[in-house]
C-alpha cells in the first residue's frame, strides 16, 4: 500500500523490477567475502582475550611460531604506536590490543598457518600473561566514585566546567531551548520514568572475513565484505601506518550489516600476517567471535519527564540518558540527544546525555543508532499521557508532530517532513480499528531518524550497443544496485535491464563514504543523476554532431535526441545510435558524478503492534503489524518495503528477545543463536508496509533514506501493546516471557506507573 | 592424519573428495568441492544457512562430519536449477523481493524446496514453522513467506 502526496510520474522510477543481482544470489554463486579463495592462501586465526579487563604483561609466540604449517604471528608490537590524541585511537586499539585488554574477546595477537586447524592450534600456543583488573559491567559500576578506570587518559569532553580527572565518562552533550522551569511551571500533568536496556547485537548472518594479499612490492589487495570499502581502505591504512594508495579493497557480497559492517576488525590482521609470510591470508569469523568481539549496539540507562497541558499540548521536556558503548567512547549519547525530542514541538527542553565506557566490546552503529532507545522512552510516555487525558494515541501525536519549519532540537528548522502523514495513514488504516481477542492488545508508537549525505561517486559507462554500465562505490546490502539502475533508466530513458549497476572497488570508481545514515539511494542515487545528467549533455552533443545541427536545438527526451530547430525534421536518435557512431562523434561516451550531498531528508515511521501475551507464561506473540514510512520517493517499491519490514522484526526482537548476557567477570554467555534468540518466521505475522511518499525537496527523485527508521518504533509499539494487553508497563528490555510474567503477577494487572 | 575419500552424487551428478575425519560437511563442500552456495552463518546448527538436503533430509551441513556423506545423495542450492530455468522458488524469490543481502537465500530455497517436497501445499503457518529453522535478519521474512507461497501455487498448477 502506498500513499503519495504528488509526484510526477515516472517510466522506471517506482517500478519493481528483478533486482540485477538477483540470478547470482538465488542460485548460490553470488560471493560473498567468505567464499573467496586465493592461490596459495593461509588461514589466518585471532587470539582472544578470556578477561574483561586486564594488563598484558608479556605475549610469548616462541612456541606458536614453531609449529607445524605456522607461517606468521602477530601481536600489537607489529602496529606502529597510537597515540591516544589519534581521531581513529579506538579503532586502532580495538583492532588489536596493545598495553590492556578491554573486554572479553579483545584481539591480542594472530596467526597464520597453512590450514585453519594448525593455525587454530598455533593460536591456542600463543602464551600470554594478563593482570587481571576489576572489570567495570555496568553503568553504575562505571560511574561509581574510585570506579577502576578503562583508559588512564580519558577526560570527559564537553564537560562544564572542563574535566580536571580522568573517569568512565567519555563525553557529555547537552540541548536545551526555551525555559525548563517555566514549562513545568504550565503544565498540567508531569509524568517521570526511568529505563533500562541492554545491549544487542546486529545479527548479520554473514561472519565478519576477508582475504589479503600482500605483495613483496609493498602494496596490498584485500577482498572484503563492509559497508564502505573506502573505509576499509582508510582504517586498514591508519593502523598500519601505510598511505591508502598501498592498498586496494575489492568489495565482496555483504551478508548483511545494519550498522555493523561500518568499522574493521580482521582486516588489518590478515595485512599484517600476509606482509610477514609473503602470502595470501584468509580470516573467518566465527559466530562465538561475531558475538563476543563485534558491534553491540549501546545499553542505556534512560530518565524523562514530560509535561503536558491538560488540552494535550507537550510544554516541557527533561532527559537524562546515559548510553554505554562498551569499552570505548561512542556517539551513543549524542545520537541519544538528538533524537530523543525531535519528533515533537516541546517549546522547553533540557537533554544532557554521558557516554560512559565499561569493559564489553566496543559498540558499533546498529541501523537508527541510539533511537529505538529514546523512541522507547518516550513512545511510552505518550502512550501513557494520551490516555491520562483522554486523547486518542494518534491524535495526540498529530497535535504535537513537528511539521515543516518547525525547530529541531539544535535549531535547524525541518523542510518538508512526511511525519503527520505517516501518522495519518495509520490512522486511517483498517487495522486500526480491526477487533482484538482476548488477551489481545495494540500499541502504536511513531520514529524518526535523521538520514545522511556525505561523499559519493558513480561512472557510467555507454556501451557500443547503446547499453550502460553504473559504477558505484557503494556496497549493495539490500538492493541497492536495482535503484541505481532505476535513476539511470529513467535519466537516461535506457531500458532499467539494459543497465548494468556495478559495485566498484577502490581503485575504480571515485570516493565514496561508508553506506551509513540510510545515505546510499539517497547520496549514492545523487551521483548516479548527475553523471548521467552530464551524460545526456554530451549525448546531445553527440547527436547535433551527427545531424549537423546546433545543441541547443537538440531536446533529450525519453531516451532520444530529438531535434526541435526549425529547419526542417530529422529522425531522432537512440542512444544505441549515438554510441554506434562514437569514435566519428568524439570517442567512448563516458562521464562522472561526484559529491558532497546534503538534504538528507529525516525519515519518519508510525507503527502499529497487535500482540496476544499469554497470561499464564507472559510469552508475548506479535499477530499483526502494520508500519508507515516516509520514503519521499520509493524508488523501489518492493526494497522500501523489504527495509520497514525487516527494521519492524530487528526491533520486535530487540523487544522481546534480544539481549547480551555477561557474567560477573563480564565474559558474554549467549554468544550463539541458540542462547541469543533472534525472531525466526514462526515469531511473526506478516507485516503490513505502508509507504508514504512526502518527496524531499533536495533529492532530484525526492528520495529520503529509508534503511534505518523502520527499526525506531517497534520496540515501544510492543511496549504499548503489552501494556494495552496486561495493564503493565514494563520499562526494562528485554520484555522475555519472565519479565512480562513478573510483571503481571506482580501488578496483578494494575497500571504500573 | 590420513585424509578420507569420500564418494557421493552431489546434485545428481558422481562426486568425489577428500577431506579430514573431523571436518564438516559443509566446509568440504565449501573447500573441497567448491560449492560455496551453502554458507555458514554460526557453525552450530542455529541458523540454517548451511542447509542442504541428503538423503532426502533437509540438514545443516555444518552438523554433518564430512565422511558421513560417503555413498548418500546430496542435493545443494547450485543444483536447484535445471539447465536455463531457475526453479519456481527461485524465480519467485526474484519476482517477490524475497531477499536483501542473500546470504541466508541458499539456505531458505534449498528448505523451502524440502518443505514443497514433503507439503506441496502449505498453510502460512506451516511455512513459517517450516522454515523456522532459518534465520533471515534482512526481510523479517514476509516476503519470503509470500514467496514460497507464489511457488506453490506455480508449481501446484504446472
Amino acid at each position: 500500500m502506498t500513499v503519495t502526496e504528488s509526484k510526477p510520474s515516472y517510466k522506471y522510477v517506482g517500478t519493481r523490477p528483478v533486482r540485477h543481482d538477483g540470478l547470482e544470489k538465488v542460485t548460490g554463486r553470488a560471493r560473498f567475502a567468505a567464499d573467496l579463495n586465493m592461490s596459495g592462501q593461509l588461514h589466518g586465526i585471532v587470539v582472544r582475550s578470556p578477561h574483561a579487563h586486564a594488563r598484558i604483561v608479556s605475549i610469548d609466540t616462541s612456541d606458536a611460531e614453531a609449529m607445524d604449517g605456522v607461517k606468521a604471528v602477530i601481536t600489537g608490537d607489529d602496529f606502529p604506536a597510537v597515540d591516544p590524541s589519534h581521531r581513529q585511537y579506538d579503532m586502532c586499539i580495538n583492532v588489536i590490543a596493545r598495553d590492556k585488554v578491554l573486554y572479553e574477546g579483545h584481539a591480542v595477537a594472530a596467526v597464520a598457518a597453512s590450514t585453519r586447524d594448525q593455525a587454530q592450534a598455533a593460536a591456542a600456543a600463543v602464551k600470554v600473561e594478563y593482570e587481571v583488573l576489576p572489570a567495570v559491567l555496568t553503568i553504575d559500576q562505571a560511574m561509581a566514585p574510585g570506579a577502576p578506570l578503562l583508559h588512564a587518559h580519558m577526560m570527559t569532553a564537553g564537560a562544564n566546567p572542563p574535566a580536571e580527572e580522568p573517569s568512565n565518562i567519555s563525553n557529555v552533550t547537552r540541548f536545551s531551548g526555551g525555559e525548563l522551569d517555566a514549562g513545568f511551571a504550565e503544565a498540567d500533568l508531569v509524568i517521570e520514568r526511568e529505563f533500562t536496556t541492554q545491549p544487542v547485537h546486529q545479527g548479520y548472518i554473514e561472519p565478519h572475513a576477508c582475504v589479503a594479499d600482500t605483495g613483496q612490492d609493498g602494496h596490498t589487495t584485500i577482498w572484503c565484505s563492509s559497508q564502505g570499502h573506502f573505509n576499509v581502505r582508510s582504517s586498514t591504512a591508519t593502523l598500519l601506518g601505510w598511505e591508502n594508495s598501498r592498498i586496494r579493497v575489492i568489495p565482496a557480497e555483504i551478508g548483511g550489516g545494519f550498522g555493523g559492517k561500518t568499522t574493521i576488525y580482521l582486516e588489518p590482521l590478515a595485512v599484517a600476517l600476509s606482509a610477514k609470510a609473503g602470502r595470501p591470508v584468509k580470516m573467518v569469523m566465527t559466530r562465538d567471535e561475531v558475538f563476543r568481539a563485534t558491534g553491540p549496539a549501546p545499553g542505556t540507562k534512560l530518565r524523562i519527564k514530560l509535561g503536558v497541558k491538560s488540552d494535550g499540548d507537550l510544554v516541557a521536556g527533561d532527559a537524562y540518558l546515559i548510553y554505554t558503548n562498551g569499552a570505548y567512547a561512542g556517539p551513543g549519547g549524542l545520537l541519544g540527544a538528538m533524537t530523543v525530542f525531535e519528533s515533537y514541538k516541546i517549546p522547553n527542553f533540557e537533554i544532557e546525555a554521558l557516554d560512559v565506557v565499561i569493559n564489553t566490546a566496543r559498540s558499533a552503529a546498529y541501523r537508527a543508532p541510539a533511537a529505538p532507545l529514546t523512541a522507547y522512552a518516550m513512545e511510552t510516555m505518550l502512550d501513557e499521557i494520551a490516555e491520562e487525558l483522554g486523547i486518542d494515541p494518534i491524535d495526540f501525536r498529530i497535535q504535537n508532530a513537528v511539521t515543516e519549519g518547525d525547530p529541531s532540537t539544535m535549531g535547524f528548522p525541518f523542510a518538508r517532513i512526511g511525519f503527520v502523514e505517516c501518522l495519518e495513514a495509520v490512522r486511517d488504516h483498517p487495522n486500526y480499528k480491526a477487533p482484538l481477542g482476548p488477551n489481545q492488545g495494540r500499541g502504536v508508537a511513531a520514529g524518526y531518524w535523521f538520514n545522511i549525505g556525505e561523499s559519493s561517486s558513480a561512472t557510467v559507462n555507454l556501451n557500443e550497443d547503446g547499453t550502460a554500465t553504473v559504477v558505484t562505490g557503494s556496497p549493495d546490502i539490500g538492493g541497492s544496485r536495482a535503484s541505481m539502475a532505476l535513476m539511470a533508466a529513467e535519466e537516461l530513458g535506457i531500458d532499467v535491464y539494459d543497465i548494468r549497476p556495478v559495485v566498484g572497488d577502490t581503485e575504480a570508481v571515485g570516493f565514496t563514504d561508508v553506506t551509513e545514515g540510510s545515505r546510499a539511494t539517497f547520496a549514492t542515487g545523487m551521483a548516479v543523476v548527475e553523471a548521467c545528467r552530464r551524460m545526456v549533455v554530451e549525448l546531445r552533443g553527440r547527436a547535433a554532431k551527427m545531424m549537423g545541427v546546433d545543441v541547443d536545438d537538440i531536446d533529450w527526451m525519453d531516451g532520444q535526441a530529438v531535434y526541435t530547430g526549425s529547419d526542417g525534421e530529422k529522425a531522432p536518435l537512440s542512444v544505441a545510435e549515438i554510441t554506434a557512431k562514437a569514435k566519428r562523434t568524439g570517442g567512448p561516451l563516458t562521464a562522472t558524478g561526484s559529491l558532497e550531498a546534503h538534504g538528507a531528508g529525516p525519515g519518519f515511521a508510525v507503527h502499529l503492534c497487535d500482540l496476544e501475551v499469554d497470561p499464564e507464561t507472559g510469552v508475548v506473540r506479535v499477530v499483526r503489524y502494520t508500519a508507515s514510512q516516509d520514503a519521499g520517493t520509493a524508488i523501489h517499491p518492493s526494497y522500501v518495503e523489504g527495509q520497514i519490514q525487516g527494521g519492524v522484526a530487528q526491533g520486535v526482537g530487540w523487544a522481546l528477545n534480544e539481549e547480551y548476557i555477561y557474567d560477573s567477570d563480564g565474559v558474554m554467555e549467549n554468544p550463539s543463536f541458540l542462547d541469543y534468540r533472534v525472531p525466526v518466521a514462526s515469531d511473526l505475522p506478516m507485516i503490513d508496509a505502508i509507504i508514504v511518499e512526502v518527496p524531499n525537496p533536495a533529492h532530484p527523485y525526492g528520495v529520503r533514506g529509508v534503511g534505518e527508521t523502520g527499526i525506531v518504533p517497534p520496540i515501544p509499539a510492543v511496549a504499548n501493546a503489552i501494556y494495552d494487553a496486561t495493564g503493565c508497563r514494563i520499562r526494562d528490555l528485554p520484555m522475555s516471557p519472565i519479565r512480562v510474567l513478573d510483571a503481571i503477577t506482580s501488578n496483578g494487572g494494575s497500571n504500573g506507573s | 592424519m590420513s585424509r578420507v575419500h569420500v564418494t557421493c552424487t552431489i546434485n545428481g551428478d558422481p562426486a568425489e573428495f577428500l577431506c579430514d575425519g573431523g571436518q564438516t560437511l559443509l566446509d568440504a563442500l565449501r573447500d573441497e568441492v567448491g560449492l560455496t552456495g551453502a554458507k555458514e552463518g554460526c557453525g552450530t546448527g542455529d541458523c540454517g544457512a548451511c542447509s542442504i538436503v541428503m538423503d532426502g533430509r533437509l540438514l545443516c551441513s555444518c552438523l554433518v562430519l564430512a565422511p558421513e556423506a560417503d555413498g548418500r545423495n546430496i542435493s545443494t542450492v547450485e543444483g536447484m536449477a535445471t539447465g536455463d530455468d531457475l526453479h519456481p522458488l527461485q524465480q519467485c524469490f526474484l519476482e517477490g523481493a524475497a531477499l536483501q543481502c542473500g546470504v541466508c537465500t541458499p539456505g531458505f530455497l534449498v528448505a523451502a524446496k524440502a518443505l514443497l517436497d514433503r507439503n506441496p501445499d502449505p498453510t502460512e503457518t506451516e511455512i513459517r514453522y517450516g522454515l523456522a529453522g532459518n534465520l533471515c535478519r534482512c526481510t523479517g521474512y514476509d516476503k519470503i513467506v509470500r514467496a514460497v507461497q507464489a511457488a506453490a501455487e506455480t508449481i501446484n498448477e504446472s
